[in-house]
């Protein structure tokens, strides 16, 4: 019994022998693919901890003390869009932009905060140094901070424009706008010296 | 700026000094020709400070302290 059995299991592994060979060694070479690449494309976060630590730096440098706390604070900063139509033709309104790290710019209007367009760009390097493309957060916002302030008109003919909402949550960017007004509020009464809890 | 380490130092010299200057016209030459973006953080009498993009090292102010170069805008999606 038990060596018709085996007989039997030894004549199925033959038969099946053929289908299940090629796969095999096709996992064996797609593993061995995978590991003689991890090594330089190994994510290591103390290395992209020290590099955001750099372009915070550089970031903190380059930009005011009020952009810098409120990005600190905030996670985003405001630049103040100068094209005399704006970029939606606002008719003279003021409007501004708000700068994340890896995120679209989004244009909106000053007075009502009317978000008018959310503009994706990226600035990739393509060297790949630590295979990624992808800067450091805040040499991301530093980036698109330069190329706003440099050069608006270039950099938002560059960028895909969209409708608002595409990628940034609408009702999210508005709460960031009441968390800058608030901030700003703060700050200035702190800097008036008057209690920062009298802001409201 | 560079991916996964931050601002990297490529150049550093005196644009008094002529062979220093040709240095750094060279080396803004080959990034903007590896291209990058080249911008000068300046601030102005009120203290107001934003970026000048160059295209030419002529364009550079004397008394910038820094030119930063970064990969060239690309519309993400």
């Amino acid at each position: 019994m038990l060596l018709a059995l085996s007989a039997t299991a030894l004549v199925a592994i033959a038969l099946l022998s053929d289908l299940i060979l090629p796969r095999i060694e096709e996992a064996y070479s797609r593993l061995r693919a995978r590991r003689s690449r991890s090594p330089e494309l190994m994510f290591d976060p103390g290395r992209e901890r020290r590099a955001e630590q750099r372009a915070r730096e550089l970031l903190r440098s380059c930009v005011g003390d009020e952009e810098w706390s409120m990005y600190r604070d905030l996670g985003f900063i405001r630049v103040w869009g100068t094209m005399a139509d704006g970029p939606e033709l606002t008719g003279g309104a003021a409007y501004a932009y708000l700068i994340y790290p890896h995120r679209p710019i989004v244009a909106y209007l000053a007075q009502t905060h009317r978000l008018l367009n959310e503009y994706c760009v990226g600035f990739p390097d393509e060297t790949r140094p630590f295979g990624s493309a992808r800067l450091p957060d805040s040499d991301d916002v530093l980036a698109k901070w330069m190329a706003l302030t440099g050069d608006e008109e270039r950099l938002i003919e560059t960028a895909n424009m969209h409708l608002p909402g595409r990628q940034l949550d609408p009702v999210a960017v508005g709460r960031d706008l009441w968390r800058l007004a608030r901030w700003e509020r703060v700050r200035m009464r702190s800097q008036a010296g008057m209690p920062a809890d009298a802001a409201g | 700026m560079k991916p996964g380490h931050g601002e990297v130092l490529i150049a550093e010299g005196d644009v008094q000094l002529a062979e220093d200057e040709q240095r750094l016209i060279e080396e803004f030459g080959r990034q903007l020709d590896a291209g990058l973006w080249a911008a000068v953080p300046v601030h102005d009498e009120r203290g107001k400070r934003d970026a000048r993009m160059v295209l030419a090292f002529q364009d550079i102010p004397r008394d910038a302290d820094r030119v930063i170069f970064f990969p060239r805008a690309a519309g993400g999606r």
